[in-house]
């Protein structure tokens, strides 16, 4: 369990992390989830009690991070895959580690064997790929069999294998009974992976919620007809009690998920469909509409020229 | 090498077949693997490891036995060779260690610097403060690993260079060394060398760059004396007197009794100067590292 109370970082006038106040809960997934800049990673130093909070409190089962005598059984956290000497071998990274905390050195090939990095153990980790990197930090996190991880963008840089496996990583250490705290910037991704969502923006907690309560609320689902005979078509939707939304141009958007039923009424009544298609609004948007006002980093499309004007001066001449 | 894609596991972590503990206020998963309080000894040996798994390390210490040894017989082999049996009369043989080791202390900084700066540019720093979330254990088990480590080589180096002096040296007149003088020209010099790289760790430690942290190490161990030497003016004579005493090459060479004055440190006192230097740096590094962010 992690529990932030009033949790504040000022850098100078900027605040990156503005009175957040939740808890992490064992035995499931925690997403959380921002935009870039949002403070995920100041937060989650600030829980490793590498940054010293400006105000408020974070602990760890109860205790605060510097007094844990044994923060690697307690806790395992990937922050970034670069936190490591390059001149170092993979097996000689953990095993300092594993010595810092008493941990025994055979956890170190067992790691090394659950991350699949067994056969470049004795190589230098400057010498690994990205996904390399990423997989030893997974690695220096389970170390110590701790009752909590914490992984800080995990999924990144990592190929689509390696993402489905930090997937099912993930979830088969919450089963056990473990919390496990997540960072992505991807709604997609959680979606996939978290059972619980705790969303910020700018620093402050704009969401904290289950993702299945997430998806009910923001994700709405339709069904998507398109058809020449319009009128008739909506005729028939209405005699059989189904409100239709209409979309733009020629294309219906049926409220609930009821494609079986709209096929059957237009064959009973002879209507062409063009298109009817089962649809769900992408909790990617529902994400985009919760976080655009604290959205940090804007890619500005104007005042500047649009995109298609780009080049139009040459054309004419 | 970086295309090498490691084999992919096919299940997670296995699944101990232990039980949360129930109860508790703060239920969940239970490790099988015991748990330690962890002390000193643990950031000692991890430590350790850290330090004798890293090329530099091998390198800095290479170069400066080389230099050490090298330079320490080459210097011996050049002063007998233009010496009859009268030159050295009444002299310390042992003074002939002092070039190599003073070009040597630039290896002893540089891996000292490397000790702790290295870990900021590689962010693996990030990694140590999670690990061992105490700053003042971190601080320490560096210390005292790189300092022992320090003392080892300076000593074993400069014990070797001072036994071939003695007996090369024996046809030049040179007289038979005091205990004394043996003792402060191996342990008293090689403490001196400790120390100094002790420094620079220290300083890597408050500057978390290596360039830079080096830079500042190689100036105060040689601005002084340089300055000094272009000091030709009467008037800034008192100036250049202090900065020529309290140089760390003079201080250096007090150990073998061969300082460029005769005020100034003599005896043991380089050595306090140099402990006392460190031991508030320390106090310094150490309130940074409580008070900095990593």
């Amino acid at each position: 369990m992690i529990e932030l109370e009033g949790l504040t970082k000022r850098y100078g006038e900027k605040v990156a992390v503005d009175r957040l106040t939740f808890a992490v809960r064992p035995g499931i997934v925690t997403g959380f989830l921002g935009p870039n800049g949002a403070g995920k990673s100041t937060t989650m130093r600030m829980i490793l009690g590498l940054d010293h909070p400006t105000a408020g409190d974070v602990r760890i089962d109860g205790t605060h991070y510097r007094q844990l005598k044994d923060p690697l059984t307690y806790i395992g956290a990937l922050l970034d895959a670069k936190a490591v000497h390059g001149g170092r071998s993979a097996w000689n990274h953990l095993l300092c580690l594993a010595q810092s905390n008493g941990v025994p050195a055979s956890r170190v090939a067992e790691v090394l064997d659950v991350v699949g990095l067994t056969a470049v153990a004795r190589k230098k980790a400057k010498g690994f790929s990205y996904g390399m990197g990423q997989r030893l930090g997974i690695a220096a996190a389970l170390l110590g069999d701790p009752r909590i991880l914490m992984f800080d963008e995990p999924v990144n840089g990592l190929d689509p294998e390696g993402i489905h496996w930090i997937r099912n990583l993930m979830k088969s250490l919450a089963a056990q009974g473990r919390t496990v705290f997540v960072s992505s910037h991807l709604m997609s991704e959680m979606a996939l992976t978290a059972d619980h969502l705790v969303v910020i923006g700018q620093g402050r907690l704009l969401a904290d919620t289950s993702m299945a309560d997430f998806i009910r609320t923001n994700a709405r689902s339709y069904v998507r007809v398109r058809t020449p005979q319009r009128e008739r078509l909506l005729d028939v939707l209405h005699e059989a009690g189904i409100t239709v939304v209409e979309a733009g141009g020629e294309a219906l958007e049926v409220e609930g998920g009821k494609a079986e039923r709209i096929g059957e009424l237009a064959a009973q009544y002879g209507l062409v469909l063009h298109e009817l298609s089962p649809q769900q609004a992408s909790l990617e948007e529902a994400f985009m509409q919760l976080t655009a006002e604290s959205v940090e980093y804007h890619a500005h499309a104007g005042p500047g020229p649009a995109p298609q004007d780009w080049g139009a001066g040459w054309k004419g001449a | 090498m970086s295309t090498h894609q490691p084999p992919m596991p096919q299940a997670p972590a296995p699944a101990p077949d232990w039980q949360a503990a129930p109860g508790g206020p703060y239920p969940g998963y239970t490790s099988p693997i015991p748990v330690v309080r962890t002390h000193l000894g643990h950031a000692l040996a991890s430590e350790w490891t850290k330090i004798k798994s890293v090329r530099s390390t091998m390198w800095t210490l290479g170069v400066f036995v080389l230099l050490v040894v090298g330079i320490g017989l080459l210097s011996g082999a050049l002063v007998e060779a233009n010496s009859d049996s009268e030159s050295l009369s009444g002299e310390n043989p042992l003074s002939f260690g002092f070039f190599g080791l003073l070009l040597g202390s630039i290896c002893i900084i540089t891996l000292g610097v490397l000790t702790t700066a290295s870990e900021y540019g590689t962010g693996m720093i990030r990694t140590t403060m999670t690990a061992c979330p105490s700053r003042a254990r971190v601080l320490a088990a560096k210390s005292i690993v790189f300092f022992t480590v320090a003392f080892v080589f300076a000593l074993a180096t400069s014990g070797l260079v001072a036994m071939v002096h003695a007996s090369m040296l024996e046809s030049t007149g040179a007289r038979t060394p005091t205990g004394s003088e043996w003792f402060k020209a191996t342990v008293g010099i090689s403490l001196y060398i400790a120390l100094l790289g002790l420094l620079s760790l220290l300083i890597g430690s408050v500057i978390r760059h290596s360039a830079g942290a080096i830079t500042i190490m190689i100036g105060v161990l040689l601005a002084p004396l340089v300055l000094a030497l272009f000091m030709f003016t009467e008037s800034l004579s008192a100036v250049r007197d202090a900065l020529l005493e309290y140089s760390i090459p003079n201080q250096m060479s007090v150990f073998y009794s061969n300082s460029l004055s005769e005020s100034g440190p003599s005896g043991w006192d380089p050595l306090w100067i140099m402990l006392g230097v460190t031991a508030a740096v320390f106090a310094g590094a150490y309130a940074l590292l409580q008070s900095r962010d990593v």
